[in-house]
This record gives C-alpha cells, structure tokens and sequence, in this order.
C-alpha cells in the first residue's frame, strides 16, 4: 500500500524510488524516491553530508543502488553500465567540477561533446561561449589552471555541450561570485523556458535554488524529510529556520 | 671524436626500440596504474610472430621483396600481437579491477611467465635465427662512420610511428577518450565514454607499438629467443621511469638516453657491464628524481 505511493507519476522523466545506496557498510541514502518530470526544474537542498551527491552519483549507478529503483524516461537503469547511462542524455556537473586538468578549455569542451562524435560541436559551443564569454577568452589553457569559478562555468558548458534531456547539477554556484550566480541561475531557467530542459538542481544556497525551481525536496542524512512546490517550502518555517534565515541573498 | 658519434647513432638505433616498448609501459601505468610486467614478453611474442610470418613468406612465396616483406611482417605481428595483448587484458587483468593494488602486479608478473614459457614450448628452447633481411650501409664522406641501411630503417620507421602515434592521441576521439581516461575515468564514464573498452584499447595501441618494437629487433640482430623479452622488457620499463612514468614524449626520450647510455658504456668502459649500467640508472632515478624527466609530480591542483 505504501508502495504505491512511492510510484512515479506518469510522464516522469526521472524516477528514482525507494534509492538505498551504501559506501561499504555505512548506508549514505535511505529508502530516498524523487522524481522530475519533463521540462520541470527540481531542486534539492540539504546540509552538507546529507547526501545529496551521492543521490546524483547513485543516478549514474556510481555507486549503484543496493536497493530501489532508478527509472528514466521509462527504461529501468539501475543496472546499466554508466556510460551508458550518460547515453541516454543524462549530463551532471559534478559535485568538485571534475575538469580534466591537462586537457585545455576546448578539449574539455570537446569531450562532452564525446556522445555526438562532436557533430554539432560548433553550434553548441557558440552557445555556451554566449553564456560564458570568459571561456573563450580561456579556450587554449589547460583546464587544471583555471580558476575554481573558470572551472565551474567550464562544468556546466561542458554538461550542456552533451544535448542532455536531464541536466544534473551539483552546486554550481560553489565558488561563484553573486552575480555570476545570477547569471547561471537566470541561464538555467532561459535554457529550461526556451528547451523545455529538465533540470535536477542540488545546492547550498537554498534561496536562491528554491527560487528558480518548481519543485523542491529537503534531504536529511540520506532520508527524504519533506518536499513540494517552491513556493510552499519558501514558506515553510522549518525550511526557513534551517535553510533560509541569515543565508538570504 | 668519430667513435664517439658512431657509438651514438648505434645508440640512439637501440633507443628506438627501447622507446616503442615504453610508450606500452607508460601509457597503461597512465590510465590504469598499473606495471604491465607482461610488455617484454609481448614484444618478445611480436618478435616471434614477425619471424613466422618471414618464414612463411619464404617457404611458401619464395622471394619477396624486402620491402613487402618488413611490411607485412609488421602488419600481422600488429595485429596478431595486439590482439594476444587484448586478450590478456580481458582474460587476466580486466577481472581484477578494483582489487587490491597488488592484484594485478602479480597476475602481471604470472602472464609474463606463462608467454615466456608458452612460447619456449611451442617455438623450442633455444635462438631462432633468420637470415639478413637488410644489408649493407653507407659511410659518411670522409670519415669513419658507418650508418647500416638496418639502422636507417629502424629510426625512420619509429619516427613515422611515433607521428602516427602522435596523432591518434593528441587529435582524434580515441585518443581525447584515453586521455580523459588517464585523467579522471568517473568523469569520462560520466560523459559517456566506455571506460573498459578504452583501457582495451590502450593494451592493444601498446601491444601494436611492441609488435613493431619486436619485428625491428629481429631483423637488427637476425635471432629471437623465448626470453628475448625480459632483458629489453626492463630497459624499456628503465627508460619509461627515466622519462616519467605516465608521459608519452618521456618514454621516447627515456628509451633513447637509455641507448645512448648502454652504447657508450660499451664503448668506453664494460661490454660486460652493459646491463648493470641500464640498471643502476633505474635505481638512481628512483631514489633522486623518482617522478622522471618530462614527469610530472604527484600532487597538482585538480
Ligand atoms: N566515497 C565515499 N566513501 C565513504 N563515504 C562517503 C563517500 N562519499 C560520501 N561519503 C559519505 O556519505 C555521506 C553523504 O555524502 P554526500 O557527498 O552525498 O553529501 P552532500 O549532501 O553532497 O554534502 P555537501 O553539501 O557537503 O556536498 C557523508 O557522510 C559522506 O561522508
Ligand atoms: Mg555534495
């Protein structure tokens, strides 16, 4: 009966349910079910080590759910290899941004175009070079030498050089001054408006994620503690006594 | 002075093969961490097969022309040789990812034994000569230096694989893969690369390198042995160190210092003492500058 709850709701691009994932013996999620709908921004907040990186790692199956499902787009992926998985046009911006240091600016670009043998390599980099004109000034430098903010805006740039249906983000504002916060944040929501983009959203900054997302899910040492509309969780005054007040803007 | 340089050019000749044996070393310790201590045997197995297809180009064609026939003995010892190195990995290496460290040292060191002996049993114990494939050289106007047509053919063919190579990994999506590989595998699986078939391919690339590695050897000396692999197996693991253990361009560099420095040791002090001399350089490069010459350190900022 309890299970059927748990179910994902039809046209759910992203499903995951009933997710245990463990490191050795120690379990960092429990019995964890969100779900995005297509074309919908999700975000998730929570302190640190609640584990919401490892939410978006388990989705890739690194680690793997020891228990639960992943479900996208229909198609059970618990089990798939990763690369796979990334197959499917699931990008993340990983959690430590991930760049490959002795690759340069364009290289890294490069590879996340890896999925198209960087058919529309072109078209898609004028667009990330429009969002992030500092990269181009950077094009030739060796990831591994730029700063943690350079590094950042290259993680996402090299996420959506992917064509993702699902872009997973893991705190892309980390290091990030406010207004080029901002910027990424009002570029997410224009590439969700303009692509119908589903975006699953992790951050610190709880205001300004709750903002920009429809939804939201609050994480608690590995457990689901509550979730709904942004607008509801704004107002929550748990949410506000535990994520909002003092970190306001 | 003319002995000098002639001891030279026999070095840098050695240190070519040297070099195309430690690119295979390198490259698989770069994406994987691991000391394939199996590589010498496979480039003494490519040496083998390059001399099985020389003798059956002349038992069953009669006389080919030499050209033709370095050709194919390279072309099928690439692939017969490359494809012997994938099967390993899969069979006994690919297993035992994400075990302990010392796992695939030892099945390494196990596989080395088990080519070795393999093709003593199958090839016989003792040296298998073959006649001089090339012969003759020209001497600089002048002097006393002589350059063997052999060694031209050594040095050229390793430049053009060393361009091809060059290549593949710095301009094409294999390479971009493997090196995305070498430098964060989660990452590259998280882009969608098939990070098992990449390392795949690096034990083939590597193995491909050797064969040539082998079928030049051969026809330099005209006879291989079944332990023919370890004596140069250990230069060339020696000169990956020396150049930095991880770097392509190091590898080539280290297998070239390591001929020169084997040809001029011969010269001016010990033939005997060749081999030590290769050695030591492995020891004192270990203790002082154990991150090699192109290497780089440990820690860098990610
Ligand atoms: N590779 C690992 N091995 C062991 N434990 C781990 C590993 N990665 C994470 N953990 C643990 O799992 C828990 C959840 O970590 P996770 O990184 O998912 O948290 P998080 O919510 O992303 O935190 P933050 O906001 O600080 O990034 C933590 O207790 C962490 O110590
Ligand atoms: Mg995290």
């Amino acid at each position: 009966m309890s299970e059927t709850q748990t179910l994902p709701k039809t046209g759910a691009l992203l499903s995951v349910e009933n997710v245990e994932t463990y490191y050795g013996n120690i379990r960092a999620l429990s019995g964890v079910s969100v779900h995005a709908d297509a074309g919908e921004i999700v975000t998730l907040i929570g302190a640190n080590g609640a584990g919401k990186s490892t939410l978006m790692m388990t989705i890739f199956g690194m680690p793997r759910a020891r228990k639960g499902r992943v479900v996208f787009a229909g198609q059970d992926i618990t089990q798939l290899p990763t690369h796979e998985i990334a197959r499917l046009r699931i990008a993340q911006s990983p959690e430590g941004r991930r760049i490959f240091p002795r690759m340069t600016v364009q290289e890294n670009l490069q590879m996340g175009a890896s999925l198209d043998n960087l058919e529309f390599y072109d078209e898609d980099v004028r667009k990330v070079f429009d969002l992030f004109p500092r990269l181009k000034e950077r094009i030739n430098q060796r990831g591994g030498t730029l700063s943690g903010g350079e590094q950042q805006m290259l993680a996402i740039g090299r996420a959506l050089m992917a064509r993702p249906r699902l872009l997973l983000l893991d705190e892309p504002s980390l290091g990030l001054a406010p207004l080029i916060i901002k910027h990424i944040f009002e570029a997410i929501k224009e590439l969700n408006k303009s692509t119908g983009l589903t975006v699953f959203l992790v951050e610190q900054n709880a205001f300004g994620a709750l903002k920009l997302a429809d939804r939201g899910y609050v994480m608690v040492n590995g457990i689901v503690t509550m979730s709904g509309s942004s607008k509801d969780l704004l107002a929550n005054p748990e949410v506000r006594a535990a994520y909002l007040e003092g970190g306001r803007h | 002075m003319e002995y000098f340089i002639q001891q030279s050019i026999n070095g840098l000749t050695l240190g070519s093969i040297y070099g195309l044996i430690a690119i295979g070393y390198t490259m698989v310790y770069g994406i994987i961490g691991m000391i394939n201590f199996a590589h010498g045997d496979v480039f003494m197995l490519g040496a083998f097969m390059a001399m099985i297809v020389f003798l059956a180009l002349t038992t069953f064609i009669g006389g080919v022309p030499v050209v033709l026939a370095l050709l194919l003995m390279m072309l099928v010892a690439m692939l017969l040789t490359g494809l012997w190195s994938w099967t390993i990995e899969r069979l006994a290496y690919r297993p035992l990812r994400g075990s302990f460290r010392l796992a695939p040292l030892i099945t390494a060191i196990g596989m080395s034994i088990a080519l070795s002996n393999f093709v003593q049993v199958t090839q016989g114990p003792r040296n298998k000569p073959i006649p001089p494939l090339v012969n003759g050289g020209v001497t600089i106007y002048g002097t006393g230096i002589t350059i063997a047509y052999k060694q031209m053919v050594i040095v050229i063919v390793t430049a053009i694989l060393l361009a091809a190579f060059w290549y593949l990994v710095n301009r094409t999506t294999l390479g971009r893969a493997q090196r995305s590989c070498e430098q964060d595998r989660k990452m590259a699986a998280l882009l969608g690369i098939d990070v098992d078939k990449t390392i795949s391919m690096t034990f083939v690339m590597g193995a491909m390198l050797a064969a040539v590695a082998g079928t030049l050897y051969l026809m330099f000396y005209g006879v291989i042995s079944f332990t023919d692999g370890f004596t140069p197996g250990v230069k060339a693991f020696t000169a990956a160190v020396l150049g930095g253990i991880g770097s392509l361009p190091g590898a080539v560099v280290g297998g070239l210092l390591i001929g020169l420095i084997e040809a001029l040791w011969s010269a001016y002090f010990s033939i005997d003492y060749k081999d030590v001399a290769a050695f030591s350089i492995l020891a004192i490069v270990l203790i002082f500058l154990p991150s090699g010459i192109l290497g780089r350190p440990e820690v860098e900022k990610v």
